[in-house]
């Protein structure tokens, strides 16, 4: 692992100044051709086309100056991590002052529209996926092929299909990353003598034990809406697989397909075991029943460790383990589809200091793909994993090394839900209130609920 | 309207004597532009507030109007092309499955509020204002929910209902028998635990206001309906509440008023969704929101709008036939 890890390493260092030199090389030459032959309309617009960013700068990055950057990390461990990146990054590039906005993370989010129409900082914290992808097509960001080049040597190939906007242009640099799995605790599970069950009758199996062990077998709490939607993620990914999950997603498919109905059917066949009054506790609370040990097993992204960190005990964080989401028996089980959102940071397109600081905000972007940078992130807030394959891992403990690897296993990588469609069919009004009706009577024909699904998906106004 | 004006003469009164002493000062210094003056200070006084009434409430308004017949997403600016015409409408009554359980809730609301809420605080005000021993203490308890906006009652009355740490289901032993109730999270009754926590402030609310209209009742009314006999029910109901009758417009419509406003509570407890839609709330999820649906969104507030209008008609009304 380390040979491999450093020779990575070093390629990457062969491979930058490579990358570094050549960039600047082309923009001088296209930069050069236009002044020569300023007249030729057509010939300037090729070279625009091929351009991909409008930048008049001659060089990539520059140290000194100033830059700013929107952030949307608001929580504790979050907010000190991006503080702990820009003053590295001031310290690294020469002084650089980087004016740093937090916006609270729900605010940020409901705003984005305005705020990116408006006058945004440079860079911004923001979500791969569809998220991404749609600010890129109304024109709101910069695209940022350019970086994206110089940086794209350190990431896997997963990493570098999720930046991509539906123009093929690079977007975004993607900083960290969380999968989404079966929580439990080792020590409830060794008392009772569980094994990690794999298929879907050894799941519901284990599910039927627990419930005889006195436990609540899942830990399931939904209150905000979102979390039900992980559910229906690796469903629908292990029974119908992935292509027709994110075409259904973007309505390419439709929601009263047979197929959906069969997530549905599956899905009612674990309801029996989840939590109690669970449309009326949040995320949070999910998570104290596991730690509490009054839950087997919890179904959510690597950030419950931040609930059992929050405890302030390491031995309870010490006993959090996890597994993949079980097979289902189709031949979509080899996908090993997953959730894992990707967070990312952009460039804006309307911020009035943009033009003058994009060789900052270019160099801000290029010290946030190093694996170094994002690892001071991840000490802050271990919740989130790095994405940059130089990453030092040797550090991370055990329950960060298997989330690593049960990524990298996956074939298929999926951003949640409500990263992967339009966010007003994923939210409280949409999708989330759906689902909320399907989980109170989960023994339901769903022909209606889907049909309903469907009509507010047509009645949305096109993206 | 003589119970209520109080609050409003003194101010009325204030400006006019200001505006007098002001027009007196310039008039001792400048008799030629005497007239000019006066002209330009009324259109001053009358204008500015009225600008700014069409710019921020009006001008928004129409705006609003205008978007409805658009399928605008918030971003970029409005052309030919957005107008849709009376597409989101059409859909809203017919397709939108949250239109009508949102209508619903808001009349709910507004039935609990006129029935329940409104008439329990009227009660609290007559109880209070008999004087009896320590009643500031009670008017100070029942009156320090307002004090509190919606969004810290939400979290207060979120923190009761919680199925698993909430006081309600700890107090009745629920949690420990294992037979916990949703407040919140149940579609059948989440409205009506949100109604209970509004009320809770509502109610006190509105007995601040009756208990003022109370006090400035001639208590030689009341004295003079006992010395011809009647009983305590009678007296009120004969005398005081036909004395009451301005208050009780206002009570009407700050009812009506408070129900169609109704919003911070549900979005707190869970932004509005699984048996809590309100109108306000899909205004605010369709056009607010990341989803950015101004356009749809817009249609329901124009909706709402007209909803509106009629308790403000009634206020405005009967105010200005009062004053006339």
């Amino acid at each position: 692992m380390g040979d491999s890890r450093d020779a990575k390493r070093v390629r990457n260092r062969l491979a930058l100044p490579y990358l570094d030199a050549e960039l600047p090389l082309n923009l001088d030459l296209s930069r050069r051709d236009i002044l020569k032959i300023a007249g030729y309309g057509s010939l300037a617009a090729f070279i625009a086309a091929c351009g991909g960013s409008p930048t008049t700068t001659t060089s990539l990055t520059a140290k000194g100056g100033a830059m700013s950057l929107g952030s949307y990390n608001t929580d504790p461990n979050s907010k000190k991590g991006t503080q702990a990146i820009v003053d590295a990054f001031t310290a690294a590039n020469g002084g650089t002052k980087v004016k740093l906005n937090t916006v609270d993370h729900g605010t940020f989010q409901n705003q984005i529209s305005s705020y990116l129409q408006g006058t945004p900082e440079d860079a911004f914290t923001w979500f791969s996926g569809h998220r991404m992808r749609f600010f890129a097509d109304k024109g709101l960001a910069t695209p940022i092929d350019d970086v994206w080049d110089a940086v794209k040597s350190n990431y896997t190939e997963g990493f570098a299909a999720s930046i991509k906007g539906n123009d093929g242009h690079a977007y975004a640099i993607p900083t960290d990353y969380y999968p989404w799995a079966v929580f439990y605790r080792k020590d409830v599970w060794a008392q009772h003598s569980y094994t990690v069950p794999t298929t879907w009758d050894a799941f519901k199996a284990l599910c039927a034990q627990m419930k005889k062990d006195g436990l609540t077998p899942i830990a399931f709490a939904d209150k905000d809406g979102w979390p039900a939607q992980g559910t229906f993620d690796i469903l629908n990914l292990r029974l119908n697989g992935y292509d027709f999950h994110t075409e259904l997603l973007t309505g390419k498919q439709k929601w009263t397909d047979p197929r959906v109905t069969a997530v549905y059917k599956k899905w009612s066949e674990i309801t029996q075991y989840y939590s109690q009054a669970f449309a009326g506790l949040t995320w949070e609370q999910g998570a104290d029943q596991l730690l509490r040990k009054t839950a087997g097993m919890y179904l959510l992204g690597l950030f419950v460790s931040d609930e059992f960190k929050a405890s302030g005990s390491q031995a309870d964080l010490d006993q959090l383990d996890f597994f993949p989401f079980p097979d289902m028996g189709t031949q979509y089980d080899a996908e090993k589809a997953l959730d894992a959102p990707i967070d990312v940071y952009m460039l804006t397109k309307k911020s009035p200091t943009l033009a003058a600081n994009r060789a900052q905000a270019n160099a801000f972007l290029e010290f946030v793909a190093k694996g170094s940078t994002q690892v001071l992130y991840w000490q802050n807030a271990p919740g989130s994993i790095p994405t940059a394959t130089d990453a030092d891992t040797s550090q991370y403990p055990a329950l960060t090394k298997k989330a690593v690897q049960i990524v990298s296993n996956a074939k298929r990588i999926t951003q949640y839900f409500d990263r992967d469609s339009r966010p007003d069919y994923s939210g409280p009004n949409g999708m989330q209130g759906f689902l909320l009706k399907f989980l109170a009577n989960p023994g339901q024909d769903t022909t209606s609920l889907q049909g309903q699904m469907q009509s507010f998906w047509d009645s949305l106004a096109p993206e | 309207m003589a119970n209520t004006t109080p609050s409003l003469a003194p101010v009325r009164a204030q400006e006019a004597s200001e505006a007098g002493a002001l027009a007196a000062t310039r008039r001792r210094r400048r008799y030629t532009l005497l007239t000019s003056h006066d002209k330009i200070l009324i259109v001053l006084m009358v204008g500015v507030p009225l600008t700014l009434d069409l710019l921020l409430i009006w001008g928004p308004t129409l705006a609003s109007v205008v978007l409805s017949f658009t399928n605008w997403d918030g971003i970029g600016s409005v052309t030919g092309e957005n107008f849709v015409g009376f597409k989101n409408y059409q859909f809203m009554l017919t397709g939108y499955t949250l239109f009508w359980p949102a209508f619903t809730h808001n009349l709910i609301w507004l039935a609990w509020l006129t029935f329940i809420a409104t008439p329990l605080g009227m009660f609290l005000a007559v109880l209070l204002d008999r004087e009896m021993r320590g009643t500031r203490i009670y008017q100070s308890v029942f009156f320090l929910p307002v004090v509190l906006s919606l969004v810290v009652v939400g979290f207060i009355w979120e923190l009761q209902y919680t199925p698993t740490e909430g006081f309600i289901n700890n107090a009745f032993g629920l949690v420990k028998s294992g037979k916990l109730i949703d407040w919140l999270g149940n579609p059948r009754i989440n409205l009506f635990a949100v109604l209970v926590a509004a009320s809770w402030r509502h109610i006190g609310y509105i007995m601040i206001l009756y208990l003022a209209g109370l006090k400035s009742v001639d208590p030689s009314l009341r004295e003079a309906a006992r010395v011809d006999g009647a009983t305590e029910v009678q007296t009120f109901f004969n005398v005081v509440l036909p004395v009451m009758a301005p208050i009780n417009v206002i009570i009407v419509v700050v009812t009506a008023i408070e129900a169609l406003r109704a919003f911070d509570i549900a979005f707190i407890i869970n932004q509005g969704k699984n048996g809590l839609e309100l109108l306000s709330i899909l205004i605010t999820n369709n056009s607010i929101s990341e989803a950015s649906l101004v356009g749809f969104g817009s249609a329901i507030a124009v909706i709402l709008l007209v909803i509106s209008l009629g308790p403000i008609i009634l206020f405005l009304s009967r105010t200005m036939r009062t004053t006339a």
